[in-house]
Formats: C-alpha cells, sequence, structure tokens
C-alpha cells in the first residue's frame, strides 16, 4: 500500500467517530425540545457534551495514544480547576431570590 | 558517563529522557490547551452564575433560523476535524500535495463556519441585542452571549491563519508534519469547546 492510500484511509477510520458526534448533536436539540426542568436539562446536556468531548480528546487529539503520564498531568488538573469554579453556585442563587449576606 | 564519552555523545545524552515522550511543541501546545480550557470554563462558569442569578434571563432561540444554522455550523466543525486528522495523516506519510489539499479544506470549512456565526451574530444584533442591553430581560445576556461566542470566533479566526501559515510552510518544505500534527491538536480543541458552548449557550435558552 502507498502512502498516499494510507493517508486516505484515515479519514474512513475515523467516520464513526464523526457520525457520533453529530449524532450528539443532534441528540441534544432533540432532547432539548422535551420537557425537561432547566436541572434535569443541563445535567443531560453537559453529560453529552462530556461524551463528546472525551471522543474528540480520545480519537481526535490522540490522548489516548499517548503515554499515560501525559494524561495523568492534564486532565486532573482541568478538572480540578473546573471543580474549584462550582464555587460560586450559592452565590448566584443567593442573588436570584434578593436575600442579603446574613449578619 | 567519563569525559571521553561525553565528548562522544555530547551533553545531551546525560539528560533524562522526557517523561511523555513527546517533542516539546506537542507538549507546548497542550499545557497552552490546558491554560485555555481554564479560560473557556471561567466563561462559561460566569455565564452560568449569571444566568442563575437572573430571574429576566432571555429565551431568544428559535429553532429556525438559530439552531438549524448553530447544528450546521456544528457539522461543518467536525468535518473540519476529520479534514485535519487527513491532513496529519498525509503530512506523517509524507504525502505534500494531499495534506495541502486537506490543510486548505479545513481552512475553508473554518471560513465556513467563521462566516455562519457572525451572520448569527447580526440577526441577533438586528433583533436589538447589544453588549449590555436587549428588549427581552437581563441586560447581561449580550455581554455573554457576545463574550463567549467572540472568544471562540477569535480562536476559529487564529486557527484559520495558523493552519495557512503551516500549510504554507509545510508546502515549501520550511515546516515538518510535526507542525501539522501540533495545529491539528490545537483545531481539535476548538471543535471540543464548541461542544460545550452549544448545550451550554444555545440549548438552554431555546425560545419555546
Amino acid at each position: 500500500m502507498t502512502a498516499s492510500q494510507e493517508s486516505g484511509n484515515v479519514v474512513a477510520k475515523y467516520l464513526p467517530v464523526y457520525f457520533a458526534l453529530l449524532a450528539i448533536a443532534v441528540l441534544e436539540v432533540f432532547f432539548a425540545y422535551r420537557h425537561f426542568s432547566t436541572g434535569q436539562l443541563l445535567a443531560i446536556l453537559l453529560a453529552l457534551a462530556l461524551c463528546g468531548g472525551a471522543l474528540a480528546l480520545r480519537y481526535f487529539m490522540h490522548l489516548g495514544e499517548e503515554r499515560r503520564s501525559l494524561f495523568l498531568t492534564l486532565i486532573p488538573a482541568v478538572i480540578f480547576v473546573l471543580l474549584i469554579m462550582n464555587m460560586i453556585w450559592s452565590d448566584s442563587f443567593r442573588l436570584l431570590h434578593m436575600r442579603p449576606f446574613a449578619h | 558517563m567519563t569525559e571521553s564519552e561525553m565528548a562522544m555523545q555530547g551533553h545531551g545524552a546525560t539528560m533524562e529522557e522526557s517523561p511523555y515522550a513527546i517533542p516539546s511543541r506537542k507538549l507546548a501546545i497542550w499545557l497552552f490547551i490546558i491554560s485555555d480550557a481554564a479560560t473557556f470554563g471561567v466563561f462559561l462558569f460566569g455565564y452560568g452564575y449569571l444566568r442563575t442569578a437572573s430571574s429576566d434571563w432571555p429565551t431568544p432561540f428559535k429553532f429556525s433560523p438559530s439552531i438549524i444554522n448553530v447544528l450546521i455550523m456544528t457539522a461543518v466543525l467536525i468535518t473540519s476535524s476529520l479534514t485535519m486528522l487527513g491532513a496529519v495523516d498525509a503530512a506523517k506519510a509524507g504525502d505534500k500535495a494531499k495534506a495541502g489539499r486537506f490543510l486548505w479544506s479545513t481552512i475553508l470549512l473554518g471560513v465556513i463556519f467563521a462566516g455562519l456565526h457572525i451572520r448569527e451574530w447580526f440577526a441577533l444584533i438586528d433583533e436589538g441585542v447589544r453588549m449590555f442591553h436587549n428588549p427581552w430581560g437581563s441586560p447581561l445576556f449580550g455581554a455573554t452571549f457576545f463574550s463567549i461566542t467572540g472568544l471562540h470566533l477569535l480562536h476559529v479566526t487564529g486557527g484559520v491563519v495558523a493552519i495557512a501559515v503551516i500549510a504554507r510552510g509545510f508546502a515549501r518544505g520550511r515546516l515538518n508534519a510535526g507542525h501539522v500534527e501540533t495545529v491539528g491538536i490545537y483545531w481539535h480543541f476548538v471543535d471540543l469547546v464548541w461542544m460545550f458552548v452549544v448545550p451550554l449557550v444555545y440549548l438552554l435558552n431555546l425560545s419555546r
């Protein structure tokens, strides 16, 4: 097989991932028009977005093919930073109900 | 290592092997992606804070044209990731012509994405949405929408320019397959971020 033929096959190899990502996008729109509460819809959409993100990281960005040490350095750090950002929610709910700070 | 061995092998041999076994430019782009993920995280959490704290957050996005437009934009961006995979693979195989075709296809798809995005912006501006006011409710809707989608659009524009520079350099033999792979990782990250922007910014604000 020539180098050119080999390079053409990679698109076919990743077509299942491509269609899975398109399907996730369509599923998100489908669920967005179902009657869920905002919290439930947020959870569903985030779960689907995480699946799409994981597919992109694993197959498109080839993180799964790198050494495990790279994955263990990068991903827990991002998750930690994003979890730290969750401290804002109690204040945003307080603002919604216009509750003053306790004295 | 003796002095004579050092003279034969150079000082590099005394250095430790990289713990990640990847070229420095690839490690650099991964570190950039980590910091950029935190930046987008801040924007999306800030948007979430304001949306939760507002009782009159606007829900302006109709199925037609907004959501159809977003679905087309998503398909275009995911397709551009596929063409970028083809470009990286062709570059690694040493097929310059094929890599060039895939790279310019990716650029074209990136330009189409940016055009559709700007069209969406103008449609909202026509409806009266500005950074700090809009006809429907919380005045900060425009600030968050334009900031998040604008930051993403800036990444797409920067990516298109970077891919064009690398496509030219690779065709002329100044740059190698490693450079194509590095810009490819960046481009897939732009795609990945869009997967979170669509549900959080558009689909949670549907007009019913």
